[in-house]
């Protein structure tokens, strides 16, 4: 049995395609534009990728911001579900899923099923979000990807006193020229924005066991940000922490072809 | 008596010199990074208008978020507290004084004698401040001062889906990339602007006369679309709305010197 998920967020699109059980493999691009198009790029690529073709998919379950807009999706799942039942099956014994991507942030708790209990979300304010980073390594002047790696360079973080990423950029920019380090400002920047991921995951009543998942697990400074502010240790989804959704979807893909 | 109120704000620095009757001079300035060199521009430019010297200034309030750090004031007020003041002295009829400032957001209630019974503020989300419009001039690549009167050229206004700042720049770059014109996309900035002002207001409770200060006051279409949220004629007020907080903390100067006087005389 070979299934399939796509997971099509703001930023970037997701597949995995699972056979027999097993990832056979996945792939991550940038979006397009239009989800259609950012759907059928990740699909086509996983499939060369696989070497199989469309036909051979049994099932396929889409999710995410664009999860409408999938032309070959059978049916559609939530992303706080998705995500949910990605980490459960890669990782049984995690109750919260704190998930955050280029404009989101979700916390999610679960049961040992992987069934959603509670969740909380913010798109609303670009703070707590991967554009919050995003937006600081801009005005630093820093590569994203390298963000994470200066921010562990801190000797004495700076504290970013405002949340709004507006003013917090014109903050950053007084620290310049104050002449603050610049792995300080990042680490700074770091615990500012666990600390407001943090207040989320709280909102819903913490959890012990907990897994990191989306684009910004990626960034090691912000994983242990986040386990200072949380005060526990994380556990890593072990597979690439962008791809939870898109398997969740395979995995009810499955589930839906079993039946 | 001469007395002089300086405001020193974000973005723009205020002042004020009056004798025990009217307003003598005042000055606005764009800030610089250090209030104090904002605080002494300012002043010595309004000083040079009212043809004195700081000699001749009885006493100085500061006020706003630079007020700390005024080097010549002699005591410092709230900015709620100025611009209550210097609304209710311009009108007297007034009850809810709305201020937006270049990164704040306030909306205060009054009593007939000026007397502040509640207020709103909004300095932690740029949305709804001045820095909101600021940003989105800047995407449009117009002067600040444009962006109200484009309104009235919109021919199919658009709106704005989000609230946060970041994401509204994102609709806004949409828009231009659409070609679409520049007056509908700033119709949707005006009108964003005012819905999330309209939203403190409520807060605290719009009671007639309603008067705005601050420099977006001068922005006729976010005034005219807040005047279409809240259902109330906002009241325009005879001096320039990005001087009443400085007005207001000379009077609260003048105040003080009167006090002083009559301490005196009751030694």
């Amino acid at each position: 049995m070979i299934v399939a998920g796509c997971d099509i967020g703001s930023l970037s699109a997701k597949a995995v395609i699972l056979k027999d059980g097993e990832i056979l493999t996945y792939q991550v691009i940038r979006a397009k534009s239009r989800p259609e198009e950012s759907a059928r790029e990740v699909m086509e690529d996983v499939l060369e990728r696989s070497d199989i073709s469309f036909d051979s998919i049994d099932y396929c379950v889409g999710t995410g911001y664009g999860r409408n807009q999938i032309p070959f999706a059978d049916a559609v799942e939530s992303e706080i579900a998705c995500h949910g039942r990605g980490v459960i099956w890669l990782v049984p014994s995690i109750r919260m899923v704190l998930d955050i991507g280029g404009q989101d942030a979700k916390a999610i708790r679960l049961d040992e099923a992987g069934n959603v209990i509670r969740y909380a979300y913010n798109d609303k304010c670009a703070s707590g979000t991967g554009r919050f980073i995003e937006i600081m390594a801009e005005a630093l002047g820093v590569a994203l990807e390298d963000m994470g790696e200066i921010s562990a360079q801190a000797e004495e973080p700076v504290t970013i006193s405002n949340q709004c990423v507006v003013f917090a950029e014109t903050e950053i920019i007084s620290l310049i020229n104050e002449g603050r380090k610049l792995p300080d400002i990042v680490g700074g920047l770091h615990r500012a924005m666990a600390h407001r991921v943090a207040s989320l995951a709280k909102g819903i009543e913490l959890e012990e066991d907990i897994s990191f998942t989306g684009g910004v697990a990626k960034n090691r400074g912000m994983f242990s940000a986040l386990e200072e502010a949380l005060g526990v240790t994380i556990k890593s989804p072990g597979v690439d922490p962008q791809i939870t959704g898109a398997l969740g979807a395979a995995l009810f893909a499955s589930e839906a072809v079993a039946l | 008596m001469i007395v002089a109120g300086c405001d020193v704000g974000s973005l723009t620095a205020k002042a004020i010199i009056l004798n025990e009757k009217r307003v003598l001079a005042q000055a606005i300035i764009k800030s610089s990074f250090k209030p104090e060199e904002s605080a002494e521009e300012v002043m010595t430019k309004a000083l040079a208008a009212a043809g004195l010297s700081m000699d001749d200034i009885g006493f100085c309030v500061g006020t706003g978020y630079g007020r700390d750090r005024i080097p010549f004031v002699g005591r410092v007020f709230s900015e709620i507290a100025c611009h209550a003041k210097g609304a209710q002295w311009l009108m007297p009829q007034v009850r809810t004084v709305i201020d937006i400032g270049g990164q704040d957001c306030k909306a205060i209630k009054i009593d007939r004698e000026g007397t502040i019974l509640k207020f709103i503020t909004n300095d932690k989300c740029a949305a709804g401040t001045g820095r909101f419009l600021e940003v989105m001039a800047g995407l449009l690549n117009i002067d600040l001062d444009e962006l109200g009167r484009l309104s009235a050229a919109a021919k199919n206004p658009l709106s704005l889906a989000a609230t946060c700042t970041v994401w509204a720049q994102a609709e806004v770059i949409h828009h231009l990339n659409d070609e679409k014109p520049i007056p509908d996309i700033a119709s949707a900035i005006n009108q964003a602007m005012a819905a999330r002002v309209a939203i403190l207001a409520r807060n605290v409770g719009v009671e007639r006369e309603v008067c705005m200060t601050g420099g977006v006051a001068k922005n006729v279409a976010v005034v005219a679309n807040l005047e279409k949220l809240l259902d109330v004629k906002v009241r325009r007020l005879r001096v320039d709305p990005q001087v009443v907080g400085a007005l207001g903390a000379a009077l609260l100067a003048r105040e003080k010197m009167e006090g002083t006087k009559d301490d005196r005389r009751g030694v």
